[in-house]
């Protein structure tokens, strides 16, 4: 997994609650059996018309160029609905490095830690603030103190994540490791629970 | 204090607690099929790994597979490839399969509960977020990504911090026509898409405990759709007879012993609930969604919602871009409106009362001949059982198809899609812009409802036919 500790860059607003994995990659893109190459077919349906790459839809936001960066800001509940891995791997093949909302469905929360995507978690406030800046704003993340800056106002706040997985992130370690040392305890569980 | 039902399951699985982390549990079962499995193999041949406990994983293919002419290769050469995926990864790794061909195939969440697979008190995961309806038996379960695939495959366990717990109680008596599906569309209507976001969720109350164990396996399968990281029921006497006698569920003096065990598995008289919500079942009216997601439902008899009722900009203009999508107005009624399909199926509504619940309804009668139908079983054995019984005949006489078992129309990603534009009145789970196939409208309902606009063409209260 890849390490993330400090960021600066400028972000894509999409404006959108409830933003589900369907909409994050559609269906028919789940028959791949490799994790590489879905950030084309990233919110696939909402970028094209008729699915087709020569008609780009003219009012999303990944169509507009002055929009652009390696931090994604959604409104509320993003990611919800199919647990779908996909969604997290398109996000991160797209180019994202962190993904701001104020309010994440939890299965995708999960699968982009484990993809060392961050999740940021801001207050409604606060993202209200970021979708009032310009397109050329920047955003700072810094996972070590767990602080996310409107650079611009110099705006501020603290976001929680466990120190576990800051670690893992911090360091691009991942949790199959860490299971895989286990094994002893594991096998001593499954005896005494036989 | 006492222990709530997920309390009492969670503890006993916990292997470790990471301090200011998440908890190592122990996985009981496994499900997997073919979308969210094959890079989770990849991964672990990568790590020179082996699969720790093969025995307790069990495979099916349903995603992919067409739903008529399961005898014939599949004709999407992308599907085929990842049900062979599948099949060679099984085969290399000690997994048990129930593929395409098998008589025990089918949609996951519908085989493991009526094999017997499915049983009170363990712990279950499968890559697929539905894996919340073997919660109806009293086990925690719930859906994971494919990077949990790999941990699982590794080690049979996962990393998951603890969900706060919600209990919903749904007591008296159901009206005429309401059926399970109605509950969970209203409870998800009156908390929202993210109203559960966080929490695990144990439905309770006398009209839970008057439902069957396919009721009730709809109503878990929904959970997610309000954000729920599972939904549960504690098992009683209609969970031990549902289960006795089936395939896998223990046999002679062990089931005595285990019914036993199970029979503790309740939410103690004193535990304390994060949040608690009390609905009164004569509330709930046939059910029917008008949106872009699950929580957009009301009373088939009911109102859209008007514009000037959000006060947030956003939700405003998030309601604004659903009733485009959908091609409805605020404010109007969706009584009397014509729809082009009709899907019954998925794993929400595929079981053998469904069917006998649509059968019931369109008995000596005919479809209205405007509407297209994908009528799907959701597995080999339901479908048997549809013919054990006739149904069959009740169907073709209507003049409608049933088709082989399979996700089908849930979601997009085999042959069975609606057409753009069109409305479609279907039994399953998710009403997302383009999740019957790219344009699809979907309105959410239960069978019955499903049933009525089977015959009459429109958006019918069912109430009106009974």
């Amino acid at each position: 997994m890849q390490s993330l500790q400090k960021i600066t860059s400028k972000f894509i607003p999409l404006r959108i609650e409830n933003v589900d994995t369907d909409q994050i990659i559609p269906a028919r893109f789940l028959k791949a059996t490799t994790k590489d190459g879905f950030g084309k077919n990233l919110f696939r349906d909402w970028r094209y018309e008729n699915d087709d790459e020569t008609k780009p839809k003219a009012d999303f936001v990944l169509n507009q160029k002055q929009y652009n960066g390696e931090i994604l800001v959604a409104a509320k509940n993003f990611g919800c609905g199919s647990s779908r891995e996909h969604a997290a791997w398109s996000i991160q093949d797209y180019g994202f490095k962190v993904v701001v909302s104020s309010f994440f469905a939890d299965i995708f929360k999960n699968n982009a830690l484990n993809n060392g995507v961050l999740p940021v978690t801001v207050s409604d406030a606060f993202l209200q603030q970021i979708f009032a800046q310009g397109a050329d704003d920047t955003l700072s993340v810094d996972l070590a103190a767990q602080t996310i800056t409107i650079d611009a106002t110099g705006a501020q706040e603290k976001f929680e994540i466990n120190s576990y997985k800051k670690t893992c992130m911090l360091n691009g370690y991942d949790d199959i490791d860490y299971l895989l040392n286990m094994k002893p305890e594991i096998e001593a569980y499954e005896k005494a629970n036989q | 204090m006492g222990k709530t039902l997920f309390e009492k399951i969670w503890d006993k699985h916990v292997v470790k607690q990471i301090e200011d982390g998440p908890s190592v549990v122990y996985i009981d079962k496994h499900f997997i099929h073919e979308v969210t499995s094959p890079q989770a193999f990849s991964g672990i041949e990568k790590r020179g790994a082996q699969l720790f406990r093969p025995k307790q994983i069990v495979a099916t293919a349903d995603h992919n597979v067409p739903t008529m002419h399961q005898e014939l290769p599949i004709k999407d050469a992308l599907s085929k490839f990842q049900v062979d995926t599948l099949i060679d990864n099984c085969k290399k790794h000690g997994v048990e399969l129930y593929g395409l061909g098998h008589k025990y195939q089918g949609i996951v969440h519908v085989i493991g509960p009526e094999l017997g697979i499915t049983q009170p008190g363990m712990t279950i995961v499968c890559g697929d977020s539905h894996t919340s309806t073997h919660g109806a038996f009293g086990s925690i379960a719930f859906g994971i990504g494919t990077s949990e695939v790999e941990m699982v495959f590794a080690s049979q366990c996962i990393m998951q911090t603890k969900p706060k717990v919600m209990r919903i109680n749904i007591d008296g008596a159901l009206k005429n026509g309401v059926v399970s599906k109605d509950i969970i569309l209203y409870i998800i209507a009156q908390i929202s898409a993210s109203g559960a976001t966080g929490y695990f969720v144990e439905y309770a109350g006398s009209a839970i405990r008057a439902l069957s164990m396919e009721a009730r396996m709809t109503i878990c399968n929904m959970s997610i759709e309000m954000g729920a990281r599972g939904g549960m029921i504690a098992p009683d006497q209609t969970t031990f007879d549902y289960m006795k006698g089936r395939l896998f569920a223990p046999q002679g003096t062990d089931w005595d012993k285990k019914v036993a065990a199970w029979s503790q598995l309740y939410t103690d008289a004193d535990a304390k609930f994060d949040v608690e919500i009390n609905i009164k079942a004569e509330d709930i009216d046939p059910m029917i969604t008008y949106g872009t997601n699950p929580g957009m439902g009301l009373s088939v008899r009911g109102i859209l919602p008007t514009i000037e009722s959000f006060n947030d900009a956003t939700e405003k203009q998030n309601y604004e871009k659903a009733l485009k999508y959908m091609g409805l107005t605020a404010g109007q009624s969706l009584l009397g409106m014509p729809v082009q399909n009709v899907f019954i199926g998925s794993c929400t509504n595929s079981r053998i009362e469904d069917f006998r619940l649509v059968a019931s309804i369109i008995k000596g009668k005919q479809k209205d001949p405007n509407i297209k139908t994908l009528i799907v079983p959701g597995s080999q054995e339901v479908a048997k059982q549809i013919k054990a019984e006739g149904l069959d005949k009740i169907f073709a006489d209507a003049g409608v198809e049933i088709r082989q078992a399979g996700c089908s129309a849930c979601l997009g990603m085999n042959e069975d899609k609606i057409p753009a534009g069109e409305y479609c009145i279907s039994t399953s789970n998710r009403n997302f812009e383009g999740r019957q196939g790219a344009g699809a409208r979907t309105l959410l309902a239960s069978p019955l409802t499903a049933a009525a606009a089977l015959l009459t063409g429109k958006i019918t209260d069912i109430r009106d036919i009974l």
